[in-house]
């Protein structure tokens, strides 16, 4: 399982990259390996607003419907637009061109609570051995 | 998934690296290498499944056909010994207790595969059933015995090729008993996938090393590999194979899913047959049929399926076809609605759909379905 160090982490199992005030998000390895191929994914549009911990997309496995929630607060600036097409995208290339929307970050946001790649790979062990 | 039950095979299936998931009480390889792999393995040459966890009741004795015919609505008697049928458990009301397989072993000797979470359901119904029937010995075969499903259009040919030409001489839904690669089994031209192919009764303590031979036999030529329950269920789903708990419940009867052709009105007085022939004489509410999506997105079962105005169904089952790369349901419908367009509701969102034919997949080539 693949976890880059310079990325942050949701309990939802969701990475963010920021740079300045701008988060890219998407899911992880590890989410993407418990959901199995990919077959859809449903994204909001450029310009909607998400709310920090509500659900945002949706992802759609050969087998299983998954909510994708929001990791911050903040406006929608662009969107994956070849998910649509390759939803693949998501198994292959969690990180890179699986990635799904950049969100302008809101000030009040609170970014804390995002986990570094250490704490969500023992986050994903305690969870595992439940 | 603790008090899941495992299957003789579930080493077997650990070491292959499965991902397993909890289905009828029993803890099952859900996938190997991957879903859509493995589909279309079954598609292009062939697949192994491991479906232990059905059960098997041996109904034997000189009142065995007449048992036969009272438990399930269609007609045994028009069996030939060596041959089987496709047959429905009813209950008074006419809902669906259980849809089964019936194979004709012997001229008093029959054998019904049941579905795993209706195992315990069905041993209850038929022993009670049996009790008021005289020389009809009931047996639950279910622990003592492993299915092994080999399916695909390479899976019969192949077969012959490692010295089991009398599978291949079967007729579809014909069964036999015989050996494959040294192993003592009962085999039946069956399945579950819409693919030609064999599905093998073997005693428990054989199934690994007969699940192990096949495997090894089979790996480079025909590329046979072992398939999980997520395959086998878009599989069973192209080919509108119905799914107890989805398209058949004791809240639907065999006529509302479209299995008319398994009920046989005609013959002796069998459980539910008034019911069911109220049924067919003032018709029924709903019915099941095939939608595919025409705009994007995915039918799951429990959405609703509406008209402009009102939700007239649901959907039973649904997934992405991938043979077709279309997304494709089954669902039940007020009969009043069926001609009306139709939208299936996705989380709010109303998605067009296109009533089209079932089976969405129809496999080329002689031997089609047709029991």
């Amino acid at each position: 399982m693949e976890l880059p160090e310079d990325l942050k982490y949701t309990r939802e199992h969701e990475w963010v990259s920021i740079e300045e005030n701008v988060a890219t998000v998407g899911i992880t390895d590890h989410a993407q390996e418990q959901l199995g191929e990919v077959v859809f994914v449903e994204l909001p549009g450029v310009g909607d607003r998400v709310e920090k911990s509500e659900p945002f997309g949706v992802v759609e496995s050969t087998k299983a419907v998954s909510d994708i929630y929001a990791p911050l607060t903040g406006e929608v600036t662009e969107v994956n637009d070849d998910l649509p097409d390759s939803p693949e995208l998501v198994n292959e290339d969690p990180y890179g061109d699986g990635w799904m929307v950049k969100i302008t970050i809101g000030e009040d946001t609170d970014l804390d609570d995002l986990m570094t790649a250490e704490e969500y790979r023992q986050y994903i062990e305690e969870s595992s051995e439940e | 998934m603790a008090d899941a039950r495992r299957t003789p095979l579930y080493e077997k299936h650990r070491a292959a690296g499965a991902r397993f998931v909890e289905f009828g009480g029993w803890q099952m390889p859900v996938q190997y290498r991957g879903l859509l792999a493995e589909h279309e393995a079954v598609r292009t040459r062939a697949g192994l499944f491991d479906v232990s966890h059905m059960g098997e009741i041996e109904v034997a004795g000189p009142g065995a056909l007449a048992l036969c015919q009272r438990i399930a609505t269609n007609d045994a008697s028009s069996l030939a010994v060596g041959r089987a049928q496709y047959t429905i458990w009813c209950d008074e009301s006419g809902g669906t207790i259980d849809d089964t397989i019936l194979y004709r072993r012997g001229p008093e000797r029959f054998l019904f595969c049941v579905n795993a979470s209706n195992t315990a359901t069905c041993v209850d119904w038929i022993g009670k059933q049996a009790g008021g029937l005289q020389g009809a010995l009931v047996r639950d075969r279910s622990d003592a015995t492993c299915l092994l499903a080999l399916q695909g259009p390479k899976a019969v040919g192949w077969l012959a090729s490692v010295g089991a030409p009398w599978i291949e001489a079967l007729p579809r839904f014909g069964c036999a008993e015989g050996e494959v690669l040294g192993l003592s089994l009962f085999a039946a031209r069956t399945g579950y996938t819409g693919e030609d192919g064999v599905e093998l009764f073997v005693d428990a303590g054989d199934a690994p090393a007969l699940w192990e031979a096949l495997l090894e036999h089979g790996r480079e030529d025909p590329g046979l590999e072992p398939i999980g329950l997520g395959a086998r269920d878009t599989l069973r789903l192209e080919a509108a194979l119905p799914l107890y708990g989805h398209e058949l419940g004791r809240d639907i009867s065999p006529l509302e899913a479209g299995l008319g052709w398994a009920v046989k009105l005609g013959k002796k007085d069998f459980i539910g047959a008034a019911a069911l022939a109220s049924q067919r004489e003032r018709g029924v509410p709903r019915r099941l049929i095939g939608l595919r999506l025409v705009d994007k997105g995915i039918a799951r079962a429990t959405y609703p399926v509406t008209t402009e105005e009102r939700r007239v169904g649901e959907v039973t089952s649904g997934t992405l076809s991938p043979t077709l790369g279309q997304a494709i349901a089954l669902a039940l419908i007020d009969q009043e609605w069926l001609d009306a367009p139709l939208y299936v509701e996705i989380r709010g969102r109303r998605v067009a759909a296109e009533r089209v034919g079932i089976p969405f997949y129809r496999r080329s080539g002689p031997g089609r379905d047709g029991a």
